[in-house]
C-alpha cells in the first residue's frame, strides 16, 4: 500500500449533499460524529465546502431540480473523491422511485463507491459502510471518474 | 548557511510545524475528551497535511485572479515561519535577536491574516468575500489590544524594545506574578484566540453560516499550505506568550520540561476557550475588543505604573 493511498485512507473529510430527504438519513449522519460512534477515530471530519472533501454522502431522493445541484456539486470537487449513497431513497429512489419528480437513483448521475441502504439506515451500519470504503482496492479509490454525465446529457 | 538552516531546519519550518502539528493534534484530543469522545489518532496532522499535499487535486477559481490566489499561502506560510524564527531564537538562547524585534514580530504575525485576505478576495467567491470582510474587521479589533499589551510589557520589562531583553527582566520571576501580569495575559489570550480564529472568533471561517469562508476556494496543496500556516502558528503564538508574560523558555535541563508545560498550558487555555464557547457575532467582537479588552490592557499598563 503506497504512501498516498495510506494517508488518504487515514483523513477522510466529508461532504453532506442532502437530496429531497426525510431528514432521518441526516440525522443517522450526525450520529456518527456523537460521542457514541465518533468517527474521528477514524480521521473523519465534517467539512463546510466542497472543495476540501474526500468524500461525498448522498442521502434523500433526488429530484429534477436536485440533479442539477448535485452534478455541480460533484464537478466542483477536487479528484479523488468518494461517493457514498445513504439511505433507501439514495440508493434506489425508495418509495419515491415511480414518482414524477424522481430524476433516478444516484448511481445513475454519478459513479457510486459504497450503498449504504436502509430507512435509515443505524449509525453502525453507516460506519460499516465506511470501513468497507476505506478497505476497498485501490483502483476504485482513487481515479478520476470520467463516466459523469453532464448537465447536459439527460 | 547559518540563517537558511534558522529558516528551514531548528527553530524555522520543520521545528515549528513538527510542534505545532503536536499542539494540533493535542488541540483536538483535549477537545474530544471535553466531549467524552475519543479522538482522532496521533499522526493525524500529518495525515491531514500529506493527504491534501499529495493526493488532492488542486483547483484554481475560474473567475479569480489566479496568480494572487495561489502566492497568497506561500506568503502566509512564509510570515508564519519567519515569525517562528524570530520569536524562538532568543526564546530558546540560540542567538540574542536585535534590539527593536518585538515590533518587526508584530508584524510579521500580521502577515498570514493579510495573505488569508489576499486570498479569499482573489478567489472570486461572495461567501470568500464576506469571510474577508470579517477578518479585516477581526484586525482592526484585536491588533489595537495586542499592539497596548506589548507595550505594557516592554514597560514592564524596563522600556526595552527586545525579546532578549524582556526574558532578562524576569529572571527574578515571571510577568505574570503581578496584577498587572494577570490583566495582560487575560487580554494576550483573547487576542491570540483571535489570531487563531479559534471559536469565540471564528467569524471569519465560520463553517456553519459561511462554509470555511476565506478558504472556501482552496484544495489540495494551497489549502495544505494553509493548514501548515495555521500549525505553525499554534506553536508560535504560545511560545510568544510564554516568552512575553511567563518567563520564556529553555532548552536546558529541567527547563524543558517548564517550557514544555508553560507552551501545553497555553494551548489547554485556548482549548477550553473554544470549546464552552459559542460564535459571537461581528459586532459584539469589535465591541468586546475596542472597549473591554483595551480597558483592561490600559488598567494594566495604569497598575504597572504604580508598581503592582
Amino acid at each position: 500500500m503506497g504512501l498516498k493511498e495510506h494517508v488518504f485512507k487515514k483523513s477522510l473529510w466529508l461532504f453532506h449533499f442532502a437530496g429531497a430527504s426525510c431528514n432521518n438519513c441526516d440525522i443517522e449522519l450526525l450520529d456518527c460524529l456523537t460521542p457514541r460512534y465518533d468517527v474521528e477515530r477514524f480521521g473523519m471530519k465534517l467539512v463546510g465546502t466542497i472543495r476540501h472533501a474526500d468524500v461525498l454522502l448522498v442521502n434523500g431522493s433526488i429530484n429534477k431540480r436536485d440533479k442539477d445541484r448535485l452534478l455541480e456539486i460533484y464537478h466542483q470537487a477536487p479528484k479523488p473523491i468518494l461517493t457514498v449513497a445513504i439511505g433507501a431513497c439514495g440508493c434506489s429512489g425508495g418509495i419515491f422511485a415511480e414518482g414524477y419528480t424522481n430524476a433516478g437513483p444516484v448511481d445513475e448521475l454519478i459513479p457510486i463507491d459504497a450503498f449504504i441502504p436502509g430507512c435509515p439506515p443505524k449509525p453502525e451500519a453507516i460506519i460499516a459502510g465506511i470501513v468497507h470504503l476505506v478497505n476497498k482496492k485501490k483502483s476504485n479509490n482513487i481515479k478520476q471518474n470520467d463516466k459523469v454525465l453532464s448537465n447536459e446529457d439527460q | 548557511m547559518k540563517e537558511l538552516f534558522y529558516f528551514l531546519i531548528y527553530p524555522g519550518m520543520a521545528f515549528a510545524a513538527t510542534m505545532g502539528g503536536l499542539l494540533s493534534w493535542f488541540d483536538r484530543k483535549v477537545t474530544a475528551w471535553v466531549q467524552f469522545r475519543k479522538g482522532p489518532p496521533f499522526l493525524q496532522p500529518l495525515y491531514d497535511f500529506l493527504k491534501l499535499l499529495l493526493v488532492k487535486e488542486t483547483i484554481v477559481p475560474a473567475k479569480g485572479s489566479i496568480t494572487v490566489f495561489l502566492i497568497a499561502p506561500m506568503l502566509g506560510l512564509f510570515g508564519a515561519i519567519m515569525s517562528a524564527v524570530l520569536i524562538l531564537l532568543p526564546a530558546m538562547n540560540i542567538s540574542a535577536g536585535f534590539s527593536g524585534d518585538v515590533i518587526v514580530i508584530f508584524y510579521l504575525l500580521n502577515i498570514p491574516p493579510l495573505a488569508y485576505i489576499m486570498g479569499a478576495m482573489a478567489s472570486g467567491n461572495p461567501l470568500a468575500a464576506v469571510g474577508a470582510s470579517r477578518e479585516i474587521k477581526l484586525i482592526i479589533s484585536y491588533e489595537l489590544t495586542f499592539i497596548l499589551a506589548l507595550a505594557a510589557v516592554i514597560y514592564k520589562g524596563g522600556m526595552s524594545v527586545g525579546l532578549v531583553d524582556i526574558i532578562a527582566a524576569q529572571s527574578g520571576g515571571a510577568f505574570i506574578g503581578s496584577a498587572s501580569g494577570i490583566l495582560l495575559f487575560l487580554a494576550v489570550i483573547f487576542c491570540l484566540q483571535a489570531k487563531l480564529g479559534l471559536v469565540p472568533f471564528d467569524i471569519a471561517e465560520a463553517e456553519t453560516e459561511i462554509n470555511h469562508g476565506s478558504f472556501i476556494e482552496y484544495s489540495g496543496a494551497p489549502y495544505a499550505m494553509i493548514v501548515l500556516t495555521k500549525y505553525i502558528m499554534l506553536f508560535t503564538l504560545p511560545a510568544f506568550v510564554a516568552v512575553l508574560l511567563l518567563g520564556g523558555l529553555s532548552i536546558e535541563g529541567i527547563g524543558i520540561i517548564y517550557s514544555i508545560l508553560k507552551i501545553l498550558g497555553v494551548v489547554i487555555l485556548l482549548t477550553l476557550i473554544r470549546n464552552t464557547n459559542p460564535r459571537v457575532k461581528i459586532h459584539q467582537a469589535m465591541r468586546f475588543f475596542f472597549v473591554w479588552m483595551n480597558l483592561l490592557v490600559i488598567a494594566a499598563i495604569v497598575l504597572s505604573f504604580y508598581g503592582f
